[in-house]
């Protein structure tokens, strides 16, 4: 059988595609089908897909608005629509309001269950959060677990200047 | 440790061995992990990721499982090499691309595999052979404390682990599980089993990998979602489903046994008389026919082949294994030949 495209090389690759409901079989040969394969990437790919979750409901961001742009990758929030991928880290801070209803949407929850690093380090962004999540204590005590006394100090006065802020 | 040690010594996962291993190929943990504040490697400047994967390699140098794994900069490898590490399974078809700064580490027996710079930082990957999720997540998850002992890993206590796409964040773990279903095919069934696993938040894929389509009757499932559940219940999950599925495909086995076993040993012998016999061959249709002896050894029809020898083969007939085992470039046609000689050299045929 010869590829349906260059009608020269021999198909080696057969693929079922559905195009406006209808199936259609192509048999192409291996040159060919590495272009159909990026052609279909291209227009259909992941990035397409997250960039429909994560605007499901929202406004679209008018010129006048500040973009939103990431400080420690500089990766804006147009782009990760555009990509559907994060810069760094630190993105998930930049674009909070975003991704906390796409994870959702995403994972069904956006609230993380699982395992966590044998060492913590805590950043301004996870500080923030052991707060909310009163777990700043847990972190000192896995800290004194794995002996692990400078960050436990550390810790310790963190917890004691938010009490304190707390109590006036 | 260097790639020709590995044509004569095939992964841990082929051996066909493990809770059954009639149907299940395999069993497959990978987890995501960035470190903290660099910019992930699609973000990262040339100079950036050369750091990134100098760090990593240095902190894997300090951890006793990477005793005797091989280190290879994607950099340093030819077409065929990086073509080899995809077809085992011990790398992306991505990762093979873009090479700057890029390796891959696999230990000895290929249980482990780590992608250095592919979407994320660290893809750690551990193979079983069998049905055995809780086993190789017994091993990636020490080795995967070990390493968040010596490298600081982007994780923040509301999401876990943080991943360049969202769609991995929170354990950042997929568990994967590859089915041998011939019967559910034959019995016409399969497209059932696959929507519903698709309902149940599950995603399916062929023998090799993502975006490819199902071959030689081969499904791998692996959980969608990485947020909101413990990896270990994430990993009941999978079992349950695959158990399930197990089970059709064994009731699928006796059916046709029952019903049609005169037919079923026919396609079985036939495949194996081709198999045994053919001067050219293409990769697919060797992957078709061994899927029917494969099936052929499960139901004792066949028993003068070993289901290792079987596993193997589907991995040694890809075009850069045939390519390395004769140490040279060959054409397509060429291969086709050479495919034809090393199945019937290992099918004791003549």
């Amino acid at each position: 059988m010869l590829c349906d495209i260059c009608n020269k090389k021999k198909a080696s690759v057969h693929l079922t595609e559905i195009v406006d409901g209808q199936m259609a079989e192509l048999h192409l040969c291996e040159g060919c089908s590495k272009e159909k394969s990026v052609q279909m990437e291209q227009q259909f790919g992941l990035a397409d897909l997250l960039a429909g979750l994560a605007d499901f409901g929202k406004h679209q961001a008018t010129p006048e608005e500040t973009p939103l742009v990431c400080s420690n990758c500089n990766l804006s929030y147009e782009d990760f629509r555009k990509f559907g991928r994060l810069g760094c880290s630190n993105c998930y801070q930049t674009f909070e309001v975003h991704l906390a209803p796409l994870l959702k949407k995403i994972h069904g929850s956006n609230k993380h269950l699982g395992k966590k690093p044998l060492k913590v380090v805590v950043t301004s962004q996870n500080e923030e959060e052991c707060v909310n999540a009163n777990s700043l204590k847990q972190l000192l005590s896995d800290a004194i677990e794995r002996e692990d006394f400078e960050d436990a100090a550390m810790l310790r006065d963190k917890i004691r200047e938010l009490e304190n802020e707390g109590g006036e | 440790m260097n790639l020709d040690d590995f044509i004569n010594n095939m992964g841990e996962w082929l051996k066909g061995t493990g809770p059954n291993s009639d149907i299940v190929m395999s069993s497959r943990i990978r987890l995501a992990r960035n470190l903290l504040d660099k910019p992930f490697p699609g973000k990262a400047s040339k100079k950036e990721i050369v750091e990134i994967l100098s760090v990593i390699e240095d902190a894997m140098h300090k951890i006793d499982y990477f005793k005797g794994s091989g280190f290879f900069k994607i950099s340093e490898l030819d077409n065929i090499g990086k073509q080899f590490l995809v077809e085992r399974h011990l790398m992306s078809h991505d990762h093979s691309t873009n090479v700057e700064g890029r390796s891959v580490v696999v230990s000895e027996e290929e249980v482990l595999s780590v992608m250095i710079n592919e979407e994320d930082h660290l893809r750690i990957q551990v193979m079983h052979s069998g049905f055995d999720l809780a086993g190789a997540w017994k091993i990636i998850d020490s080795i995967d404390s070990a390493l968040s002992e010596e490298l600081d890993f982007a994780y923040s206590p509301k999401w876990g682990y943080l991943t360049a796409c969202p769609t991995n964040t929170g354990t950042a773990m997929r568990g994967s599980v590859m089915l041998h279903l011939p019967a559910l095919v034959m019995t016409k069934q399969i497209n059932k089993v696959l929507a519903a696993i698709s309902k149940l938040n599950f995603a399916s894929r062929g023998f090799y990998g993502e975006g490819t389509q199902a071959s030689g009757n081969f499904y791998q499932i692996s959980n969608q979602i990485s947020l909101g559940q413990k990896e270990e219940d994430i990993l009941q999950n999978i079992n349950g489903l695959i158990r399930q599925i197990i089970e059709q495909e064994e009731q699928a086995r006796q059916a046709l046994l029952l019903q049609n076993k005169a037919m079923l040993e026919d396609k079985i012998f036939r495949s194996l008389g081709t198999l045994r016999s053919s001067r050219i061959i293409s990769s697919q249709e060797t992957v078709e026919l061994l899927s029917m002896i494969r099936l052929g050894v499960d139901l004792d029809i066949v028993n003068d082949v070993g289901r290792k020898d079987i596993n193997q083969l589907f991995i040694m007939i890809q075009p850069a294994h045939l390519q390395k085992i004769e140490k040279k470039k060959l054409s397509a046609a060429d291969r086709d030949s050479r495919r034809a000689s090393l199945i019937r050299k290992k099918l004791g045929g003549k």
